[in-house]
């Protein structure tokens, strides 16, 4: 579908409706999706913050406890809380839609939608598990 | 009819206005009245010169679509009733370039609609002789669900991206390919491949997932769509660890 669409070519009498550049202000759902594709700037947040952990730690002591001191600022505290909410958002909105993308079938029927979703959170779980014991063991 | 409710209905005529207005109509009704009955008794009652488009009267034609407090929904399938005590704002299906009132023009959408071959493609026909192309309840299955499309665009009013971009192929035409596609008698996934996999495409799809809502007919087209995704991506995999193909 490259160029202009297939309209009957600039029909000088029929009225086109700009779209507001606020369109997603308008109903619940367009809110609700663009915090969903705003979340994605907090996965890439944690992404870099991971980064610079690594990088700290692979400089020495004294680098990592700047990092560390780093963490604790209130503003930084603040912002991990609100990333980790967006992050919640996004693995749950995201785990809930697999089953409109994969569609699984077993003896001619289509594997129900729970056993589609089940698994990324029996995964998110068991990962959330292995690496909170890393982190708690001592 | 004792009751009566007030419809803000969208005006717009092309020789005498240069943008659409508002005119307000009261009409009576019972419990058994859709808003196209409501329009219909404005047409033969009160103002002869509201134009919109309709036909079956009962969600098979896919004619009637009209935005309804802001939401795209069929008239001949929203009750009066639903919105009393009103008034009840209605609109020409978003995103379309208006004609005239509440009539819309659907040329974008039909061309585009062509231009997935929406119909069963055959490398090669059997002869006539060797009977019909047999298909199972399960093969069935696959597709049913995007069959049940009835082109009344609502999906389309209810897709921001389309709004934004009107080059993207849209929510309806990707879910009836789609319904082609899966369909075992069909062999011309090859020739929508290119078309659909295209930015303009399914890729074009955020997934916001509205015209799955307004779908008056169930049909999914966000599913279509995320599961050709899944396929052409699997497609490109395979194209790239196996260039030579392995039909």
């Amino acid at each position: 579908m490259k160029g202009s669409p297939a309209y009957r070519e600039f029909h000088p009498k029929w009225y086109r409706t700009r779209v507001s550049t606020y369109w997603w202000l308008s109903q619940w759902s367009y809110r609700k999706f663009m915090l969903r594709e705003l979340s994605s700037v907090f996965v890439a947040y944690v992404i870099v913050i991971t980064l610079m952990q690594a990088h700290a730690l692979g400089q020495g002591r004294a680098e990592y406890a700047a990092f560390q001191e780093l963490m604790t600022r209130p503003f930084v505290v603040l912002l991990n809380v609100v990333t980790f909410l967006f992050l919640l958002l996004h693995t749950i909105t995201w785990f809930n839609l697999t089953p409109r993308a994969i569609v699984l079938r077993l003896g001619g029927r289509r594997v129900p939608d729970l056993f589609i979703i089940a698994p990324n959170y029996v995964a998110w779980l068991v990962i959330s598990g292995v690496v909170a014991w890393f982190v708690l063991r001592g | 009819m004792a009751e009566t409710i007030v419809l803000q209905v969208t005006r717009y005529r092309p020789e005498q206005e240069a943008e659409p207005t508002i005119q307000e109509y009261e009409v009576p009704f019972t419990d058994d009245w859709v808003l196209l009955d409501a329009l219909n008794y404005v047409k033969d009652n009160i103002d002869g010169s509201l134009s919109f488009r309709w036909s079956c009267r009962m969600g098979i034609c896919g004619s009637c679509g009209m935005m309804v407090n802001g939401e795209p929904k069929l008239t001949c399938a929203a009750f009066v009733s639903e919105y009393a005590p009103g008034p009840v704002r209605i609109e020409p299906l978003r995103y379309f370039p208006i004609i005239r009132d509440l009539t819309t023009d659907m040329t974008d959408f039909m061309e585009k609609l062509k231009s997935v071959k929406p119909w069963i493609i055959r490398q090669e026909e059997k002869p006539i002789s060797e009977g019909e192309y047999l298909q199972s309840p399960e093969e069935l299955d696959r597709y049913k669900q995007f069959s049940m499309c009835i082109n009344c665009m609502l999906c389309y009013a209810a897709c921001p991206v389309y709004g934004l971009d009107p080059t993207f192929t849209g929510p309806a035409v990707i879910a009836l390919a789609q319904r082609y596609n899966l369909d075992s008698r069909d062999q011309g996934s090859r020739e929508r491949l290119e078309l659909l996999s295209d930015h303009e495409g399914i890729w074009g799809c955020t997934f916001v997932g509205e015209c799955t809502k307004v779908c008056p007919k169930n049909v999914d087209p966000a599913g279509a769509i995320q599961q050709y995704k899944v396929t052409a991506t699997t497609d490109w995999f395979k194209s790239f660890i196996m260039p030579r193909g392995v039909e």
